[in-house]
């Protein structure tokens, strides 16, 4: 099933990924109503939580250039050193900026 | 606090505050949203169509991706199924906050999800591990983002050509290194640097061999797996982790 993008087209299709993003937005906590928290419940999505965060940030390091490794090896490390946030990303950032134009000066 | 059985309600002087936390970041979130906005003109959006896009779905990578799908015609059920598999880290991400959003009542509850986005769930989600109820956060700070990425599409579709390349700036690692800098903040028992190392390879594998977008569920699963078979002695025992510490989030 195809539609065309027309005006009608257009508005259908955003309101067709509007819906699909409501459900993942709700479809979590709707389907937890369901579930008794035991305590290995609770220990499930406690370490689940931080999971999610590993899994988003490990194939990035992996699939991203030589600016997106440096960004997060430079936020670990001074993340881990100074557990501050702000200057972990600041320097995180700068560092992909910095590795890019080297990259960039050097073809 | 409320009556009846849901006990737990927002405050709203720390709603405010949340927003304001979450101000810095979402800075750069007005840069991907000019990116986004730009891309959106580029590929036969009209502006209005992109920034409703932005006002009504709010999740910045699935919009990226519908952007790539679209032309004269675009096919409904992979548009639905990529949508939803980018989207899906959301189900885990709700699911986590469950514990302190059942306090609520459903209305409320369901209303601050539609403000879910990867930003303030993962400060929500890290002062949880450390004992803090924190949902103003989902709130406010939600708010914040939805509104920086607002002004953002609205910038890019008519004033794209502003900010080309995000990327020669590094502002394209923004949220990695934020999410990061979250993970790293939060509790390192060796239950959870064990659910780390799952949950990387895990993710690794399935981005390497499974489906695209899957790999954040997957990941994120397969780390849970740890929790579930593993638990951690005394269920106390991350408030005395978390006290050591300074406040990862001065910000």
């Amino acid at each position: 099933m195809t539609i065309e993008t027309t005006m009608a087209g257009t508005l259908a299709l955003i309101a067709i990924i509007t819906a699909v993003t409501i459900v993942t937005r709700f479809g979590g906590v709707f389907l937890m109503s369901f579930v008794t928290i035991s305590p290995r419940i609770e220990s499930f999505i406690n370490t689940m939580a931080s999971s999610v965060l590993i899994a988003i940030i490990v194939p990035m390091a992996f699939s991203g250039d030589a600016g997106a490794l440096a960004a997060l090896v430079v936020t670990a490390v001074i993340m881990l050193a100074t557990r501050k946030p702000l200057p972990a990303i600041a320097a995180g950032i700068a560092a992909a900026g910095l590795v890019r134009y080297m990259d960039l000066t050097s073809l | 606090m409320t009556t009846g059985n849901y006990s737990h309600s927002l405050s709203s002087a720390k709603v405010r505050s949340e927003f304001l936390r979450l101000v810095p970041i979402s800075l750069f979130v007005v840069a991907f949203g000019a990116a986004f906005g730009l891309a959106a003109v580029q590929k036969g959006f009209e502006p209005f169509q992109a920034l409703l896009m932005s006002i009504t779905v709010f999740a910045g990578a699935s919009q990226f991706a519908v952007v790539d799908m679209w032309g004269t015609e675009v096919s409904v059920l992979p548009l639905i199924a990529v949508v939803f598999a980018i989207n899906s880290r959301h189900l885990l991400m709700g699911a986590s906050l469950y514990p302190m959003l059942r306090e609520m009542p459903p209305g409320r509850r369901y209303g601050i999800l539609l403000l879910l986005t990867d930003a303030n769930w993962a400060v929500s989600a890290q002062e949880y591990q450390r004992g803090i109820r924190n949902l103003e956060v989902i709130l406010g700070g939600g708010l914040a983002i939805w509104t920086a990425w607002i002004i953002g599409t609205w910038l890019g579709v008519y004033f794209g050509g502003l900010l080309r390349e995000p990327q020669s700036l590094g502002l394209d690692m923004v949220l990695g290194c934020f999410l990061l800098a979250m993970a790293l903040g939060g509790n390192k028992s060796p239950r959870t640097l064990v659910a780390w190392t799952v949950a990387a390879l895990s993710s690794l594998a399935a981005w390497k061999w499974l489906p695209p977008n899957t790999h954040v569920v997957v990941g994120a699963l397969a780390g849970g797996a740890v929790g579930f078979f593993w638990q951690e002695k005394k269920p106390g025992s991350k408030e005395p982790v978390g006290a050591q510490q300074e406040d990862p989030h001065d910000h």
